[in-house]
C-alpha cells in the first residue's frame, strides 16, 4: 500500500484492489493495474459463492420456479417471478392478458419503486455528496433521505398488498395470482402513489443538480421494446445498433462466458461484444413510451434519450421512479378485479423462454420441462452478468482521468462507477477496499 | 461492551444468500433513522462503505456456509461478536442452496459453469450453527422485519426476544383464515411450520410452503400421512419438505423418508 501517485515517476505500475465492494447487493471486488497512466488490467471479481440454481432446479416442478428463483435475489424477487412465469407460459403456449397482465405490471411497478428508491437514495446519492452512507447523509440532508425512505416504502406497499409481502412475495403463480385484491384493498395505495409521483418528480430535479463527471461513452444499449408501453414484462429485444429479435432468439445472439477470476458468467452480444442493460438503455430506446410528464421533466432538467453518461443514470432511474408511480396510478384507476385469479397453464413437455426488465436490466430465463412437469433444464441470465464487461470497460476508460487522486479518492471514484450499474452481485454474485502497490516498471 | 457515552456496535455479515434478510433492515423505513441514532452501524456493507473495527455488541449473520473461506470467516465473526444472531433460512438451515447436499456438487457445477474446476466451493451448504455457537436463530425466507427489530432490541436490552415457536396454524386462527387443507384440500405445511410470517399464504388462498422452517417438535409423520391420504404423491411430499429449510433436521429426515 502506497504512495502518493503524483509523486511517483510515470513508468510505475499501480495496482488497485478493492476487496469488498460496499452498497451493492452481493459480494464483489475490483482489481485494477495501471502502467504508464494506462489501465493494464481490470477485473470485476465476483466472489459471491455460487449457489447453483440452474443445477438444483432440475427435477423440481415447473410450478415451483417463481418461488425458487425469487430466492436468487432479495432486491428484485418480482423480476425472477415474472421472467420464470413468462417462460413457463411460453412453454405451455398460454398468454396471460387483461387485468391479470395489468396486476403483474403493477407488482413490477412496486419493485421498480422499491429498488430504484433504494438505489437512488441509499446506495448511489451518498457517492455524489461524499457520504459513506445514506445514514450519514441524513445528518445533513434529512428531508431528502426521509423522502426516499417514504418512496421506497410505497413501492414495498404495492408488494405487500398485491404480493403478500415485499421480499419474496407469495401471491405470484404460473398463470397469474393465487388471489386478486379487491378495489378496496388498493384505496390507500392510490392516495399514497399521488404523493409518490410528486416526490419522484422532486427526485428527478434533485438528482439533476448533483455533480457529474464528463464521461459520455459509446455503448450498445439493449432493452425490451413494446409497441404500446414502456417495457416491463413483454416485447422484442432491441438495441441502438440494429438488434431487433424475439425473446426466443436471445441465445442465438447473446452468449455467456465463464471467466476464471469470477463466479459470475459474463455475457457478450455475439459479433458485437460488451453491451449495456438497465434504466439508461430502456430510457434511450423507449423514450417516446414514457408518460408526457416524465418526458417533460426529463427534458426540463436536460436529460435526453441520447444520454450516454452512466453517472447520470441516477437521473434516469429517478425518471423511471416517476414513470412507475404514474403507471401504477393508471392501473389502479382502471382496475376491475378479474373473475379468475389465474389461468390454467401446463408447461409439461414444453420449452419456453421469458425475458423481463428487472430494475437493473434484462433478466432472461429458459426452461425445458419434461412430460411429468419436472424441470429438465434451466438457464438464467441476470442483468449484472450482462453489464459486467461494460462495467470493466468503464473502469478502463475512467481511471486514466483520475490518476491525480489519492488512493481513497481513486477508490471511491471507481466504486461510484461500479454503482452506476446498481449491480446486484447476489444475482450474478459486495464492495471495495483498495490496496495500491507502486513499483518501478 | 457499550458505555453510557458509546453506542453499541451492530455488524451485519453476508454469506451465501440472496441479500433479502439484510435488506429487511433497510426496509424498516419508519424505524431506520431512529435505530441509527440509538446504535452504531459499524459494519454493514450493503448500506455503507464505512467500516468500524470490532468487537461488536451484536452481529446479524445472513447466509449459509458453502466455501472453506467462509467457514473460516464465520469463526472470525464469532470471535469479534458478543452476540451472534442468524437471520433467515440460509443462515439458520442452509437455505435453498442446501439442495446440493443431496447431489454431487461437481456435477452441479458443470451444469452452470464451463470451467467448474476454478470454482472454490464445498460439497454442502450448512447453517451457521454447524460452525460456531449461535445466540439466537431468527427464522424465515425472508425474515419478518418486525421480528427482526424485536430481536435487535431484545439483544441490546439484554432480554429474551419475543418470538413464538408455535405453528402457522395458530396464526391462521388468529387471522381468521379458513383452513386451506380442510376447506380446499390443499397440501399445507402450516401444521409443522413455525409461525412468524403472519400466515400470509393461507390468507392469499395458498397452502403454506414452509419458508419459516420446522416448528418446535413438529409431527411431520402425521402430516405426511394426511397428505398421502389426500393423494399427494411421495415425490411431491419429498419436494415440499426439501425446499428453503430442507436441511433443517425434521424436514430433512421427513423428506428422506419419501425419497425413493
Amino acid at each position: 500500500m502506497t504512495t502518493d501517485p503524483s509523486a511517483t515517476p510515470p513508468r510505475n505500475t499501480r495496482t488497485i484492489k478493492v476487496d469488498y465492494l460496499a452498497r451493492v447487493e452481493g459480494e464483489g471486488a475490483m482489481h485494477l493495474s495501471v502502467r504508464d497512466g494506462r489501465v493494464d488490467d481490470v477485473r470485476l471479481k465476483i466472489f459471491e459463492p455460487p449457489r447453483f440454481f440452474e443445477a438444483f432446479m432440475r427435477g423440481r416442478h415447473f410450478r415451483e420456479a417463481p418461488d425458487i428463483t425469487a430466492r436468487i435475489c432479495g432486491i428484485c424477487p418480482v423480476a425472477y417471478q415474472m421472467s420464470s412465469c413468462h417462460a413457463m407460459e411460453s412453454a405451455a403456449g398460454v398468454r396471460v392478458t387483461g387485468q391479470l397482465r395489468e396486476l403483474r405490471r403493477l407488482l413490477y411497478c412496486g419493485e421498480w419503486i422499491e429498488s430504484h428508491g433504494l438505489h437512488v437514495f441509499m446506495l448511489h446519492a451518498p457517492d455524489f455528496l461524499g457520504y459513506p452512507s445514506a445514514i450519514e447523509m441524513a445528518k445533513d440532508h434529512r428531508e431528502v433521505v426521509e423522502m426516499g425512505l417514504k418512496l421506497k416504502k410505497i413501492g414495498n406497499d404495492i408488494g405487500n398488498v398485491l404480493g403478500g409481502r415485499e421480499i419474496h412475495p407469495v401471491n405470484v403463480k404460473v398463470g397469474g395470482f393465487y388471489k386478486v385484491p379487491s378495489k378496496r384493498d388498493f384505496a390507500q395505495l392510490a392516495e399514497d402513489l399521488k404523493w409518490a409521483a410528486d416526490a419522484a418528480e422532486k427526485t428527478i430535479r434533485w438528482t439533476a443538480e448533483l455533480p457529474f463527471p464528463d464521461f459520455e461513452q459509446d455503448y450498445e444499449l439493449v432493452s425490451l421494446s413494446h409497441p404500446d408501453e414502456y417495457p416491463m414484462n413483454e416485447g422484442r429485444l432491441v438495441s441502438n445498433c440494429g438488434l431487433d429479435i424475439a425473446i426466443a432468439e436471445y441465445e442465438e445472439h447473446f452468449q455467456e462466458e465463464h471467466v476464471p477470476y469470477t463466479n459470475a458468467l459474463q455475457s457478450v452480444h455475439l459479433g458485437h461484444g460488451a453491451y449495456f442493460v438497465g434504466p439508461m438503455a430502456r430510457f434511450a430506446l423507449n423514450f417516446e413510451k414514457l408518460t408526457p410528464r416524465c418526458r417533460a421533466v426529463a427534458r426540463e432538467v436536460g436529460l435526453e434519450a441520447s444520454c450516454r453518461n452512466p453517472f447520470r443514470g441516477i437521473i434516469v432511474r429517478s425518471v423511471e421512479l416517476l414513470y412507475a408511480c404514474e403507471e401504477a396510478l393508471r392501473i389502479l384507476a382502471q382496475y376491475e378485479p378479474p373473475e379468475a385469479s389465474s389461468v390454467e397453464v401446463d408447461a409439461s413437455g414444453g420449452t419456453g423462454s421469458g425475458c423481463t426488465e428487472a430494475p437493473r436490466g434484462l433478466l432472461y430465463h429458459r426452461y425445458s420441462v419434461d412430460e411429468n412437469g419436472d424441470i429438465a433444464e434451466a438457464k438464467i441470465v441476470p442483468p449484472t452478468s450482462q453489464n459486467q464487461k461494460t462495467i470493466e470497460n468503464d473502469l478502463r476508460r475512467l481511471v486514466p482521468d483520475f490518476l491525480h487522486l489519492d488512493d481513497e479518492g481513486l477508490q471511491w471514484q471507481c466504486e461510484q462507477a461500479i454503482r452506476n450499474y446498481d449491480p446486484c452481485i447476489s444475482c450474478a454474485t459486495h464492495f471495495l477496499k483498495i490496496h495500491r502497490e507502486d513499483a518501478p516498471a | 461492551m457499550s458505555t453510557a457515552t458509546e453506542k453499541p456496535k451492530l455488524a451485519v455479515w453476508k454469506f451465501a444468500s440472496c441479500d433479502g434478510c439484510q435488506l429487511s433492515l433497510l426496509d424498516c423505513e419508519d424505524e431506520l433513522l431512529a435505530v441509527a441514532d440509538a446504535i452504531e452501524i459499524a459494519n454493514f456493507a450493503e448500506a455503507t462503505r464505512r467500516v468500524v473495527d470490532g468487537p461488536y455488541e451484536l452481529s446479524l449473520v445472513e447466509g449459509s456456509i458453502t466455501t472453506a473461506h467462509d467457514a473460516e470467516r464465520i469463526r472470525q465473526v464469532r470471535a469479534q461478536s458478543k452476540f451472534l444472531v442468524t437471520i433467515g433460512a440460509c443462515a439458520t438451515a442452509g437455505g435453498i442452496q442446501a439442495l446440493r447436499n443431496w447431489r454431487d456438487v461437481a456435477e452441479m457445477a458443470s451444469v452452470v459453469y464451463a470451467s467448474p474446476e476454478v470454482l472454490e466451493t464445498l460439497a454442502t451448504s450448512t447453517p451457521i450453527s454447524d460452525h460456531v455457537p449461535v445466540d439466537f436463530e431468527l427464522r424465515g425466507c425472508p425474515v419478518n422485519k418486525k421480528q427482526l427489530v424485536e430481536v435487535v432490541l431484545a439483544f441490546l436490552h439484554r432480554r429474551k426476544p419475543l418470538v413464538s415457536a408455535h405453528s402457522v396454524c395458530l396464526e391462521c386462527k388468529l387471522r381468521g383464515n379458513p383452513c386451506v387443507m380442510v376447506a380446499h384440500g390443499a397440501p399445507c405445511l402450516g401444521p409443522v411450520t413455525q409461525a412468524g410470517c403472519g400466515a400470509i399464504c393461507p390468507a392469499y388462498n395458498r397452502a403454506c410452503f414452509g419458508c419459516y422452517g420446522p416448528m418446535e417438535s413438529p409431527n411431520t409423520a402425521a402430516l405426511s400421512a394426511q397428505w398421502s391420504a389426500m393423494g399427494v404423491p411421495d415425490r411431491d411430499i419429498m419436494r415440499a419438505y426439501r425446499s428453503y429449510n430442507g436441511y433443517a433436521s425434521p424436514f430433512r429426515e421427513e423428506s428422506d423418508k419419501h425419497d425413493h
